[in-house]
């Protein structure tokens, strides 16, 4: 390892420092005042610096006060509802992006080299382009008086315009829609290194297409469809720019009511506890993503 | 077999692009329509640019550029710098104190929902300003500084799957033939990854020209972006204006990525040639 002994630790210690300094400031200790903002009590938080200020001053008192915005988030059916919408939400977005996705990226990956660059170009693209306005292109679509209604209309299959905006139905074209690009990414990635003859040595032994698919690529790309769908769902599970949007006022999602708790109600300690509780749902989720990454990467080597 | 099995596999994938490609398609279309309800097309004055030209004499969204603008560069910068000296460490060094953990921040910020991202940086900002008295307020810097934190994972991710494809035998070799590590890293380690460099500093510019949440927590008053003001006006339905702010992102978003990958492709060309 001639990297380790010439550079010495020292050389080595300062490259990575630099970094590490500003994730522990600007990554982890924001959760540890997350935290403990969530066991200040809901009053004192109106105005956000006194709320600091008074909490810090009677630090003892706050450990008896502690767990009422918890307790209030637990008593009140809203935010359980919203949490389980929110994860019934992204679980279906997923499964829609795969079903789309899927065949998208074994499409390209299968593609001659000169049209799958293309193709990967016109994949990255939309992925590029700001999330706001694509999102925004979908009102645009769906709206009562929009194109979508006013081609239908034209073509003479509906007499008066379908009510699609501020719908879920909107919200998930959405995020699926939002979200593609980051499942057809990582699984075309892992579908491009796959070996084809293993599909044409089953075939020769017998198995019809779609069993060859099912036995041979499907299983082999297990890796990918894994780390794209925790692409998709960890932070649609979270989205709050999208059920603003396309989801009309009774979409119930968790980032949702983060943020109106945040900006509306400025109950900082209550959008506090459920960072946290969302926090703590979704961390096996990037654990299990990060030992994903961790799998393919040692693949490829 | 293998003909239907291709002619499905080329309609779910035409499919797809319609999918991903029409929405995009609407806005540059109607961006042209003279009609003020958008979506119905105002034959007798279409095509017109007459929306461009009130785009581009809007103040308030010209303003708001103006600092996206700003942000996007100092963040893509700074990010480009931290996320460089991360992904180097986490490829090169195979095992110091605090990898794991490293690792583990680094690639954290990619799939944290935006709305926890934001709000712990504004509570940290609070409680840093009653501590010590800076940042003074919120704006641009604290704006700039809570991008620059997920986006230079973004970076790190780039640059390390660049390094993990790289013969360490080039830089093996400079350092036989006597070369100090630190000249190591400029003259050899630098110039090769640099294409990787380039996407990362571009992503994080994107990044953080798009972003919303993030802004919309850490931001303070008069610090409006861009994303912030298009967020305000389309929550109350369709603009004109903001279907040719989108024709315009599209349009420059293309040249660039094409522009880029043209330059990108012949480079690996010349460089495998020699």
């Amino acid at each position: 390892m001639p990297w380790s002994q010439r550079f010495g630790l020292n050389g080595r210690g300062l490259v990575v420092l630099l970094p590490y300094l500003w994730l522990l400031l600007f990554f982890l200790v924001p959760f540890v005042i997350v935290l403990k903002i969530s066991f200040a009590d809901v009053e004192l938080a109106i105005p956000p610096y006194t709320s600091l200020l008074q909490w810090d001053a009677k630090n003892e008192l706050s450990i008896k006060l502690n767990f009422s915005n918890y307790a209030f988030l637990f008593t009140n059916e809203l935010y359980f509802k919203a949490l389980l919408n929110s994860l019934k939400v992204a679980l279906i977005s997923t499964l829609i992006c795969l079903l789309i996705g899927y065949p998208m990226a074994y499409g390209i990956a299968r593609a001659k080299p000169a049209t799958r660059n293309i193709m990967l170009l016109l994949v990255i693209l939309p992925f590029w382009t700001s999330l706001l306005l694509r999102v925004y292109a979908w009102i645009g679509l769906l709206k009562a008086n929009g194109v979508i209604n006013n081609v239908l209309m034209a073509l003479g299959l509906i007499h008066e315009p379908l009510a699609m905006l501020y719908t879920p139905f909107a919200m998930y074209v959405g995020i699926v829609y939002s979200y593609l690009p980051f499942l057809i990414l990582p699984l075309y990635a892992n579908l491009e290194k796959m070996d084809w003859q293993l599909l044409e040595a089953a075939e020769d032994l017998g198995c019809r297409p779609w069993q060859a698919f099912y036995k041979v690529t499907l299983p082999l790309s297990r890796n990918g469809i894994l780390a794209g769908s925790m692409l998709v769902f960890i932070p649609a599970v979270g989205e709050f720019v999208i059920p603003a949007l396309l989801g009309g006022p009774n979409a119930l999602m968790i980032g949702r009511i983060l943020w109106d708790e945040f900006f509306s109600n400025r109950a900082w300690p209550v959008a506090s506890a459920v960072a946290i509780l969302l926090l703590l749902l979704l961390v096996p989720f990037m654990m299990w993503y990060q030992s994903i990454q961790a799998r393919e990467s040692a693949g490829a080597k | 077999m293998n003909q239907r099995r291709s002619v499905f596999l080329i309609s779910c994938v035409a499919f797809g692009f319609a999918f991903l490609y029409i929405p995009i398609l609407s806005m540059v279309v109607f961006s042209f329509n003279a009609s003020k309800l958008v979506t119905v097309w105002d034959t007798a004055n279409s095509p017109t640019l007459k929306w461009y030209h009130s785009l581009l004499n809007n103040e308030e969204i010209l303003d708001a550029a103006w600092i996206s603008l700003k942000v996007a560069v100092i963040n893509a910068s700074g990010s480009v710098i931290l996320g460089t000296l991360a992904g180097f460490g986490l490829s090169r060094f195979t095992n110091f104190r605090g990898r794991f953990m490293l690792n583990a921040m680094a690639t954290a910020p990619l799939v944290m929902p935006e709305v926890i991202t934001g709000l712990s940086l504004l509570l940290l900002f609070v409680a840093l300003e009653q501590l010590i008295g800076w940042p003074a307020g919120r704006g641009i810097t604290t704006m700039t500084l809570s991008h620059m934190t997920f986006s230079m994972a973004y970076v790190t991710v780039v640059v390390q799957s660049r390094l993990a494809t790289f013969d360490t035998a080039l830089e093996e070799a400079a350092m036989d033939l006597g070369a100090r590590p630190l000249k190591v890293f400029f003259v050899i380690t630098l110039p090769i990854i640099f294409p990787a460099i380039l996407s990362g500093w571009l992503l994080a510019f994107t990044l953080s020209w798009d972003d919303l949440v993030i802004s919309s927590f850490t931001s303070g008053p008069g610090s409006s972006t861009l994303p912030m003001v298009v967020f305000s006006k389309v929550r109350l339905g369709v603009s004109p204006e903001v279907n040719v702010l989108a024709t315009l992102t599209i349009g420059v978003v293309t040249l660039i990525i094409v522009g880029v990958s043209f330059w990108m492709a012949r480079s690996n060309r010349t460089s495998r040639a020699t």
